[in-house]
């Protein structure tokens, strides 16, 4: 690969004004497919989710999945689009072998949503308007897998193979307006933009949204032009960037690069580009002036969509509220500081946190516990903190475990850590373990009384009022129940004693 | 072609009938009754769906050899399916009217278990894992599936000679074609190889084959019965119906068939209307009050004088029967044609590009070069494919492409809306309307193959129903000055296919008192000529 001349970032975008536009595909969490009953379990053996219907067998014919359509217009309406009254399916023409009936049946030129907006968030509290154009439902494709090669891509592989477990996947596609106006923030504002869409479709339930299982997937175009008055340059479009982080270093990358080529006197090649995750360059993949003609045309299969308006307004009152707006009510509902609402938002806890708290613990107490020993947990095994092996509810029973007294803090971590480890709930893990605080005045009193026994001297001089040396007895009943009896109850024991003697 | 075969007669079972009665059936020869008959004599016990089923595999064993109406021949399950229908009737069991009476499904169908190639090499070998919807239907009511019958390659043809495995014969001359797509159907019925069969008509495969072979032909209304597991060729326009012998035996087949399917988006959420029952009304030749409009734009030049005066003379028929018979026009009918040849390619085109040898059917691994999936695929269709097939899938992609789709394909949904409109008007004025269903008899094998235009100007009057969706059929009304059958078309709005059966059963009616007996008993006798293994001529 030769190497490629770059820009430095803050130089490229102090001569040009990028302007970005991202597509992003959510796959929809629907029980089946949608356009046929075959199911859509994540993971299964290859070619086991399949029927006549997405294998594309001859004869077979598509029945839209209606909760496909009420997902696409939930997500339509969270993005404050018009939702069409009526709109149809076309059939997009190519041959290639993950596709089974080789086209794809998509929406063309009536897309389901068009003409919204949405407000992101930028870190340092920013807001900036996104302009929707539209979107759409379409079907995912299969999976192709290619052995024999080195690069695991096309080129090179002895054969390839095709698990249609995928193909016929509800897809829902979101196309922006060109983003204009965000100079040089532009990587950070299509990295929020992402990010916000993830949290929405999170938020209606369309999706489970898991950006490694490749539930939401972005395509960011990207141009520059010289000043914010002229007219829009050549843009490229790195397809399937895959994480938050990709989104806005891909970006970055295509400033500098574009960039590099404009100073040269060259012009920009309008193509798609393939993101590489491990080295943080794109690549040129397909011309897009040489574009395929896809014949699409309505499909004949399918019915027109026609959505009744009672429909839509059904849905859009089961709507919850706007992913800024909900943040700034929670923030103000638990009454976290600016900075320690941004790191729960950035680390994903927001539904987490409001779980637990609607388990019954305190905000303050949640946002410890994810924000501190299961972050910490998280970072370390490298998974998130929603594929934690613990709930909300055990979070708020913990809390509850320490509020009560049955357990202190250290203890906790022993308990959150047995949870953790598959042991059960908090409740389950404090019996197995047998970490209960001892708050027998009967068992505790024989250790105080023994522990004052075996100092007599230091007995004697707190008796004599000088309450300093107390804390040696009392970490002697400490050490003596292995860390279970409450320090609290044990000193008021220990003073109790020696004023009786 | 691989898998033709025809199991040896057996022993019916004994129980269900008794010896009078099979006295009473001896001098009868069960393949020349119809459906409606067999299924009295059957809930009667007079005979038992085996001797039924027997008995036309007997009769295919005979001629098929010379129609080849048969693709692939079913002995075993149809046999299978007789026997348990025996029992069941034998135990008491309530069955479907139709119940033991065997049928015979055009190889466009999908049938689980049986062989599917929509006379195709690019299926051959293709055993479907499931059942249509209209299978599932039949199976459902207890009928046997005798075979799969022959066809134009997906069902783009009027005359069967673009089947990939071999003409089929007209059983009234056998040098003749017995029209298209459906000639296998169509032939079955009327060589009395199959009582009832399936048919499916895009633009006229059922009709047109219905009036050639003198057979009853119906189109329902578009959505009237379920397109799933039809092997499409142009989605917008393709309708499954039944091939009979009579009116009556269609309604029959119809309703077994026909309602809502929720496996098929276009098909229609409605009850069917009472279609034997219509039927059964028609057939005491009443007719007063009904309007029945003569399409001006289907019945002139390029008409043959016999098919012309049969139509003049059945026209006579109604009219005597209280019909009020009145002229209509329909002017956009004359861009039909035109319109269809856009909107059919254009589908086909998509519809067949599944077939690519990656997943079902033919694979053809190029041998001069990387066997890369492009290469493989194009392989597999250029080896898999016919050439009218070709042409058609090379017409629609062209007339799909950027740039020229405005002018072609959508110009040509204009037209079918303009025809939609004629056809509102027209029914505004008549209650059915009526034309001849073919310009022509039935034309010499290999008369027209190297002219595809004078192929698809057999269409011209039963392609209209097709773009606008709404129901038709063909009434066998004589046969021409060259001795060969005709057909006469009704055509009536969408969903009131029950228009059809009376209309059609009172000219059937009217037509037999006249003759005497049925138009098919003019047919001369086939000769005896033995199925052959292995691929048709």
């Amino acid at each position: 690969m030769s190497t490629t001349d770059l820009v430095d970032y803050d130089e490229a975008v102090a001569r040009f004004d990028p302007v970005i536009g991202i597509e992003v595909h959510v796959e929809l969490g629907t029980a089946s497919k949608m356009f046929d009953g075959a199911p859509t379990e994540f993971g299964a053996e290859p070619n086991t989710q399949v029927t006549p219907v997405s294998l594309g067998l001859p004869g077979s014919l598509p029945v839209l999945n209606r909760t496909a359509v009420e997902s696409a217009i939930k997500i339509g309406l969270a993005l404050n689009c018009e939702i069409a009254e009526l709109c149809r399916f076309a059939r997009k023409n190519y041959f290639y072998p993950d596709v089974p009936k080789n086209f794809q049946t998509s929406q063309y030129d009536e897309p389901i949503a068009h003409d919204g907006w949405i407000d992101i968030e930028l870190e340092d509290g920013t807001v900036v308007r996104v302009e929707i154009e539209r979107a759409h439902m379409e079907e995912d494709a299969g999976k192709n897998t290619h052995v024999g090669g080195a690069t695991g891509r096309i080129h090179g592989a002895e054969y390839s193979l095709v698990d249609y477990n995928r193909a016929g996947i509800p897809l829902v596609e979101i196309v922006t307006r060109p983003i204009t106006g965000v100079g040089d923030r532009a990587p950070e504002v299509a990295r929020a933009y992402v990010q916000t869409l993830r949290d929405i479709f999170r938020g209606l339930g369309v999706s489970e949204a898991r950006m490694e299982r490749g539930n939401v997937r972005a395509d960011v175009n990207v141009s520059l032009r010289p000043t914010p008055e002229s007219p829009l340059g050549t843009r490229t479009e790195t397809k399937n960037v895959n994480s938050f982080r990709s989104v806005e270093r891909a970006v970055r990358y295509e400033i500098s690069r574009q960039a590099a080529i404009l100073d040269a006197g060259r012009t920009v090649t309008q193509e798609t580009r393939h993101w590489h995750e491990d080295t943080g360059i794109t690549t040129a993949g397909r011309v897009k002036s040489d574009a395929e003609d896809y014949r699409y045309f309505p499909e004949p299969d399918l019915v027109p969509v026609a959505p009744s308006r009672a429909w839509v307004e059904e849905i859009r009152a089961t709507l919850p509220e706007a992913p800024v707006a909900r943040r700034r009510r929670l923030q103000g509902e638990w009454g976290y500081a600016d900075a320690e609402m941004r790191d729960v938002v950035n680390a994903g806890a927001i539904e987490l946190i409001e779980a637990t708290v609607a388990a019954g613990a305190v905000p303050a107490a949640a946002r410890k516990w994810w924000m501190g020993e299961l972050a910490r947990t998280s970072n370390t095994e490298g998974v998130e903190l929603a594929d934690l092996p613990v709930t909300p509810e055990q979070i708020a029973q913990l809390q509850g475990l320490v509020d009560s007294g049955r357990i202190n803090d250290k203890l906790a971590r022993q308990v959150l850590a047995g949870v953790l480890a598959g042991e059960g709930s908090p409740e389950e893990v404090v019996a197995s373990r047998g970490l209960e605080v001892v708050s027998d005045d009967g068992a505790l009193l024989a250790a105080v009384d023994e522990a004052l026994a075996a100092q007599p001297d230091i007995a004697a001089k707190v008796r004599a009022g000088n309450l300093g040396p107390v804390g040696a007895i009392i970490g002697a009943v400490m050490k003596a129940t292995r860390g279970q009896a409450d320090a609290g109850r044990v000193r008021e024991l220990v003073l109790e004693r020696i004023n009786q003697g | 072609m691989a898998g033709r075969h025809v199991a040896g007669s057996e022993d019916p079972p004994g129980g269900s009938t008794t010896p009078a009665a099979e006295a009473a059936t001896a001098t009868r020869d069960l393949t020349r009754m119809s459906a409606d008959e067999l299924s009295r004599a059957l809930r009667a016990g007079e005979v038992t769906s085996v001797m039924v089923t027997q008995a036309h595999l007997d009769r295919i064993a005979a001629v098929d050899g010379a129609v080849h109406a048969f693709l692939h021949v079913a002995a075993e399950e149809a046999l299978a399916t007789a026997r348990d229908v025996d029992a069941r009737r034998a135990a008491g069991e309530e069955l479907h009217p139709l119940a033991g009476v065997p049928i015979a499904v055009k190889d466009v169908v999908v049938t689980k278990g049986l062989p599917t190639t929509a006379g195709s090499r690019i299926l051959e070998g293709w055993v479907p894992p499931y059942d249509a919807t209209l299978v599932e239907r039949l199976k459902a009511a207890g009928m046997p599936i005798l075979g799969k019958t022959n066809m134009d390659e997906f069902a783009m043809g009027s005359s069967t000679e673009h089947s990939a495995y071999g003409n089929t014969h007209n059983p009234w001359d056998l040098d003749r074609i017995p029209g298209g797509s459906g000639g296998g159907s169509a032939a079955a019925v009327a060589a009395y190889e199959a009582p009832l069969a399936i048919g499916t008509d895009t633009g006229g495969s059922i009709r047109q084959p219905g009036a050639v072979t003198g057979t009853v032909g119906v189109k329902p209304t578009y959505g009237g019965v379920s397109r799933y597991g039809l092997i499409a060729l142009a989605s917008s326009l393709d309708q499954a119906g039944p091939v009979t012998r009579t009116v009556l035996d269609s309604a029959l087949l119809h309703e077994v068939i026909g309602g809502h399917d929720r496996r098929d988006s276009t098909s229609l959420p409605e009850p069917l209307p009472d279609l034997v029952g219509a039927a059964r009304l028609g057939s005491s030749g009443d007719l007063t009050g009904v309007r029945v409009g003569v399409v001006h734009e289907l019945n002139g030049d390029g008409y043959q004088p016999g098919v012309r005066a049969r139509f003049e003379e059945s026209l006579e028929l109604l009219r005597g029967a209280g019909a009020e018979v009145v002229e209509v026009s329909c002017p956009h009918f004359e861009y039909a044609l035109a319109a269809y040849y856009l909107i059919l390619p254009s589908e086909a085109s998509s519809n067949l590009a599944k077939f690519d040898g990656m997943r079902f059917g033919l694979r053809v691994v190029p041998t001069d070069g990387p066997a890369t999936a492009e290469r493989v695929m194009g392989a597999t269709r250029g080896a898999g494919f016919g050439d009218e097939v070709k042409r058609r899938i090379i017409l629609g992609t062209y007339a799909l492409s950027a740039g020229y789709y405005d002018a072609y394909y959508g110009s040509a949904q204009k037209v079918r809306t303009l025809i939609q409109r004629d056809f509102e008007a027209a029914f505004e004025q008549a209650d059915v309307l009526v034309s001849p269903t073919a310009p022509t008899t039935a034309f010499k094998l290999g008369e027209k193959l190297d002219d595809p235009l004078a192929m698809y100007l057999n269409d011209v009057a039963t392609i209209p129903a097709n773009l606008a969706g709404v129901p038709g059929m063909s009434v066998p009304n004589g046969v021409s000055d060259d001795g060969l059958p005709v057909g006469f078309q009704i055509l009536a709005p969408a969903r009131a296919d029950d228009r059809l059966y009376r209309v059609g059963a009172a000219l059937e009616a009217l037509l037999e008192r006249g003759w005497g007996a049925p138009l098919l008993s003019r047919a001369p006798e086939l000769p005896t000529a033995p199925l052959t293994e292995g691929t048709a001529r």
